[in-house]
């Protein structure tokens, strides 16, 4: 059976990750399955947990009233969902739920969050790669906001 | 046509040859397919990636590239955004549309057998590569991994949402489908098209690249592509810069110091990585 740490190895988020760093948090992991259709979590709920998508589509959402639930962003195999465990208040923002049947690992974040302050190389380690990955998504946001695909006039 | 005014414009590449408009679908809101035959003369052969100069007499005359070329028909993908595009978008079936070209160079195909090809479209971006994605799926066992990435503005600005769908089911071709923004409803990934590269398969050491869509699309796409570890010189972009003789002659195309519509419209980033910096004409 293949160990989160194995696991944490071949995903580029955790790519480089010193040994005793990645085997610090793999201790805080576990592997979990949503059905198609189930939440990971929802908004206003605390944020314990951060999930590395291993297999399946994960989409965060917003509800909009009068409009529904929108769709913000899907995240696929490879990437994580979630950073709301890293910052108080600790809460989610936006719900996330299963598009696809979906195999994660999920961290806890207490746990995570009990041995970067005790060990502040691999708060670095962890904040870096959630800052990495924090940027990638606002940059992509920033090029969504410019909506490329409207009209932008000619001939 | 006489015979003699036949051989005059397969001779003369600013006169445009009378096309009859044969079929024309909505692909969405503002998007129109056209499939065209030609009165007189000769078919067309363009190679994928070529443009048409299409002219609604009367009107004017805009680059547009080439969706197909099947039979003798011509088929052009035209979003209607000026004057001219909204009156070829609103030729109906017998109406007849002028037509000079093929013009410009083509996706470097042959460079691609046996390795891995990424083909990277956005919006109306994937009209100039549908021929070439037909291509490599008749031709599949020349290539190793292809795979479609198709970006959009909203599910219902999707081109050729028919073929995409019998694209995937076929399964010859990786396909996947991203779009900015999604009502609920949409199942499928919502994000920019860059986005999707990092989770595509190939081996960047041999790969190469298709690209076609807004300019910032592709600038991202090449930066996406380069970090999974694609040379520059094997990422191939299709530029678009305000065409009019489609010849080299009249300027209007110039890039720093290339002509798009003689030297391109396909690139390779390394050719164009400064050029893209240029912000006016």
């Amino acid at each position: 059976m293949t160990t989160v740490a194995e696991i944490m190895r071949d995903v580029p988020f955790f790519r480089g990750m010193p040994a005793d760093a990645l085997e610090l948090v793999a201790g805080c992991g576990s592997n979990v399955h949503f059905d198609a259709g189930r939440l990971l979590f929802r908004e206003g709920e605390a944020a314990d947990t951060f999930y590395l998508v291993r297999h399946g589509s994960v989409a965060i959402e917003a509800y909009v009233p009068t409009r529904g639930s929108l769709v913000i962003e899907t995240v696929d195999a490879g990437e994580v969902v979630g950073w709301s465990w890293l910052f108080p208040p600790y809460r989610w923002h936006f719900d996330a739920h299963a598009l696809t049947d979906v195999r994660a690992t999920a961290f806890d974040g207490a746990c995570l969050r009990g041995k970067c302050d005790a060990d502040a190389a691999l708060g670095y380690e962890l904040t870096s790669r959630f800052a990495r990955t924090l940027i990638e998504r606002l940059q992509w946001t920033q090029l969504r906001l410019l909506d490329v695909y409207g009209n932008a006039g000619g001939g | 046509m006489p015979a003699a005014a036949e051989a005059a414009v397969a001779t003369a590449p600013m006169v445009p040859r009378p096309f009859r408009v044969r079929r024309r679908r909505r692909e969405t809101a503002d998007t129109w397919t056209l499939t065209l035959e030609p009165l007189a003369g000769e078919p067309v052969a363009p190679a994928p990636g070529q443009f048409m100069m299409l002219y609604s007499f009367g009107v004017g005359e805009i680059a547009i590239s080439v969706a197909g070329a099947d039979d003798g028909l011509l088929t052009h993908t035209v979003r209607s955004v000026g004057a001219v595009s909204a009156a070829i978008c609103a030729a109906k079936p017998g109406a007849v549309i002028g037509v000079r070209g093929p013009f410009g160079n083509s996706w470097p195909l042959a460079d691609a057998a046996g390795a891995d090809v990424v083909v990277v479209a956005g919006g109306v971006g994937l009209a100039p590569l549908r021929t070439s994605v037909q291509s490599l799926e008749r031709a599949r066992s020349d290539y190793g991994e292809v795979t479609l990435l198709y970006g959009g503005r909203t599910p219902l600005d999707l081109l050729y949402r028919h073929e995409l769908d019998q694209l995937q089911r076929r399964g010859r071709l990786g396909v996947a489908v991203t779009v900015d923004a999604a009502a609920s409803g949409w199942s499928g990934s919502v994000g920019v098209v860059p986005q999707l590269i990092g989770g595509a398969r190939f081996d960047p050491a041999s790969a190469i690249a298709l690209v076609c869509g807004p300019e910032i699309m592709m600038r991202f796409t090449a930066l996406a592509l380069i970090e999974r570890g694609l040379a520059p010189e094997r990422i191939h972009l299709s530029m678009e810069r305000n065409m009019h003789c489609g010849l080299g002659h009249c300027g209007h195309c110039q890039l720093g110091p290339t002509l798009i519509c003689r030297d391109g419209p396909i690139y390779s980033y390394e050719q164009l990585v400064s050029l893209m910096e240029v912000r006016e004409l």
